[in-house]
């Protein structure tokens, strides 16, 4: 009854998963044993965020001056990282969310991991613009509250917009995460034992999975995913506004926002199959991310990898046409300038190696999709450098060009800020249920009596 | 821990269902012989358990979302229009009532307040967070099996044993005193 509505709603059973059982001691078997690889990865990564903090403290400490941020390259790889982590949040949005509402029978196994992802990236992303501020201590400044003058911040600014968006996008993603994982902690909670017990019975608030739960939770559920829809479209046009609202050439242009969303989504759902490869593998949760939902995941990665390109054409050519010499200057200086290699690096990354998702063998092959996300990992980052350092360098007048240099501080950063969310993602893998138990429920035939299998 | 809230004179009657088409029959009967305000447990949002079996229709939370929604957007264009309006001065050429710019804090504001209500309607409409103990409760339920919960006088409670025994459940736990879940 129920499985044959389920088909008819496309939500395909799956097929390699037979009982709800299964389903929680798999999921649950990841919470109990830590292994090594764990340990050895999380060691790398507590290492890597105290490279962070480090580098972090020492600007701090020294000031702004031991990055290379100086006129008239005024942001840098801190702001390149902040727009790359902001983009990185979005697919958990999308694949939580946008494909919830449009019902897409694949989700189910691979948005609690994605979800995580957004909470975990955002909190990475939120961390750059009060490094790039330099006094730390003043970042209260980013609240909007009046000055002792009472004067209200300037509410037309894309940088207060961002402000606003950023926290929202925290918090609601945040919030929904977290909703989403409560059955899945009773679900943990009521195997555990001991310490591990407590904890679960705190944080999944006493749920006990009852019809008034379960009604008013999926309603919630829906409504919260039909909110964070348009949000997620927002917060990365918002941060586009951040660059178009200038009249800086190379920024300046209406098609940013549907380009930055189109990148945003294009990156997110690459480092997805980036942290889903190894975990699948090392969980042994092959039975739950099988090549099917990879293969859909690399369509993703084609469709939006073509209209990013699309977006890079564009702007070449409207450059060419608007027939502005400080707009055809930037864009060719882009291309052919100093930071030449920067470009061809996003181009190849973004445009030419995504090319080869178009054979259905390669989208099929998890080592293959594996290398290609990490490369579109990289252009994607690239894409951000290119964007904000070189149309800095290069804008109106010719005797204010100038060069930008990371410095040592500055890469520690850069480098230290995988670590710090890869800290959390290894510690998400450990205590919450990275797959997502009473939703994959729903794609696993429900137990029938044999009366009733009898009869259908 | 707080105490659960008893339903005195009542007994309660715990039933735990391996399958879920004896779980709706079950309730449909239970409804059918004029019984409210039972519980059914699933381990996950089966649809047909809640619409066929319980009836359950519209929840309110909606209201909460369109709530919240409206008071964010309004919150947003109310706050950005006051400060602009406390001290107005012209900047960068633009009206001090600059309503594109105002519709991005409003429609932030709209998202945020909408979400945040969301949780409290969930919160208030479903009883989360619960800090009571768990009488009424089986850890199978979050796994893969189904259970109801019903209290009954003790008029009723052997009509409503043999009901719940009709669907063959895998355990039927009898408490001599019922709880209000």
């Amino acid at each position: 009854m129920a499985t044959a509505d389920a088909r008819q709603r496309g939500a395909l059973p799956n097929p390699d998963v037979a009982t709800y059982e299964a389903v929680n001691r798999d999921v649950l078997k990841v919470l109990s044993r830590p292994g090594k690889g764990w340990w050895v990865l999380f060691a790398m990564a507590a290492a890597g965020v105290a490279v962070f903090l480090g580098s972090w403290f020492y600007q701090i400490y020294q000031g702004i001056g031991v990055s290379g941020l100086n006129a008239p390259v005024g942001w840098g790889v801190y702001i390149t990282t902040f727009v790359f982590w902001v983009g990185i949040a979005h697919s958990g949005t999308l694949i939580s969310a946008i494909l919830f509402l449009f019902r897409a029978p694949w989700r189910q196994a691979i948005y609690r991991a994605s979800e995580a992802m957004t909470v975990f990236a955002v909190m990475t992303a939120g961390l750059f613009p009060l490094i790039h501020v330099g006094r730390v201590w003043h970042a209260y400044w980013l609240i909007p509250y009046p000055n002792s003058r009472f004067l209200w911040p300037n509410f037309r600014s894309p940088l207060v917009w961002d402000v606003f968006a950023i926290t929202t996008y925290f918090t609601v993603s945040a919030v929904f995460f977290y909703l989403g994982t409560i059955p899945d902690l009773a679900a943990a909670r009521d195997q555990a034992r001991g310490l591990r017990k407590k904890f679960y019975q705190v944080i999944s608030l006493g749920w006990r999975g009852t019809d008034r739960e379960w009604h008013h939770f999926s309603k919630a559920y829906i409504y919260l995913a039909a909110l964070a829809t348009p949000l997620v479209l927002s917060v990365h046009s918002v941060v586009s506004w951040d660059f178009a609202m200038a009249i800086v050439p190379g920024w300046h242009t209406t098609i940013f926002a549907p380009y930055f969303v189109a990148g945003a989504i294009f990156s997110g759902v690459a480092l997805v199959i980036t942290l889903a490869v190894p975990m699948r593998k090392y969980f042994g949760l092959e039975d739950y991310l099988t090549v099917k939902h990879f293969e859909a995941m690399a369509k993703l990665c084609l469709l939006t990898s073509s209209i990013v390109l699309y977006a890079y054409m564009t702007e070449y050519f409207l450059a060419w046409y608007s027939g502005e010499p400080p707009e055809r200057g930037s864009f060719w200086n882009r291309v052919f300038g100093h930071y030449w290699w920067a470009n061809w690096i996003m181009l190849t990354c973004n445009g030419l190696v995504p090319l080869m998702l178009w054979f259905k063998r390669v989208r099929r092959s998890i080592a293959a999709l594996f290398v290609i996300s990490i490369f579109i990992n990289i252009g994607m980052w690239f894409e951000r450098y290119v964007i904000i350092v070189t149309s800095l360098s290069h804008e109106y007048e010719p005797w204010a060009w100038g060069l930008y240099r990371p410095s040592y501080v500055e890469m520690g950063i850069l480098l230290g800020s995988f670590a710090w969310f890869g800290f959390w993602f290894l510690l998400f893998t450990r205590l919450l249920p990275p797959v997502a138990i009473a939703e994959m429920k729903e794609v696993v035939p429900p137990p029938m009596s044999s009366r009733k299998e009898a009869a259908t | 821990m707080i105490m659960p809230r008893r339903r005195q004179g009542h007994r309660g009657f715990f039933a735990l269902f391996e399958h879920l088409d004896s779980t709706i029959e079950a309730c449909k009967a239970l409804r059918a012989a004029g019984h409210k305000g039972f519980r059914a447990y699933a381990p996950l949002p089966e649809h047909h358990l809640l619409e066929e079996g319980l009836a359950l229709k519209h929840s309110p939370v909606r209201v909460f979302t369109l709530a919240g929604a409206m008071t964010g957007a309004a919150t947003g264009f109310a706050f950005t229009t006051w400060t602009s309006m406390d001290w107005p001065l012209v900047t960068g050429g633009k009206p001090v009532f600059s309503i594109p710019a105002y519709v991005v804090i409003a429609f932030e504001l709209a998202i945020l307040f909408g979400a945040l209500s969301t949780v409290i309607g969930l919160f208030i409409n479903a009883g989360l967070p619960n800090l009571r103990r768990m009488v009424a409760y089986h850890p199978e339920c979050s796994n893969g099996s189904f259970g109801v919960y019903i209290t009954a006088p003790p008029a009723q409670a052997e009509a409503v044993k043999r009901i719940l025994s009709g669907f063959d459940p895998a355990e039927l736990r009898e408490d001599p005193e019922g709880f209000d879940v």
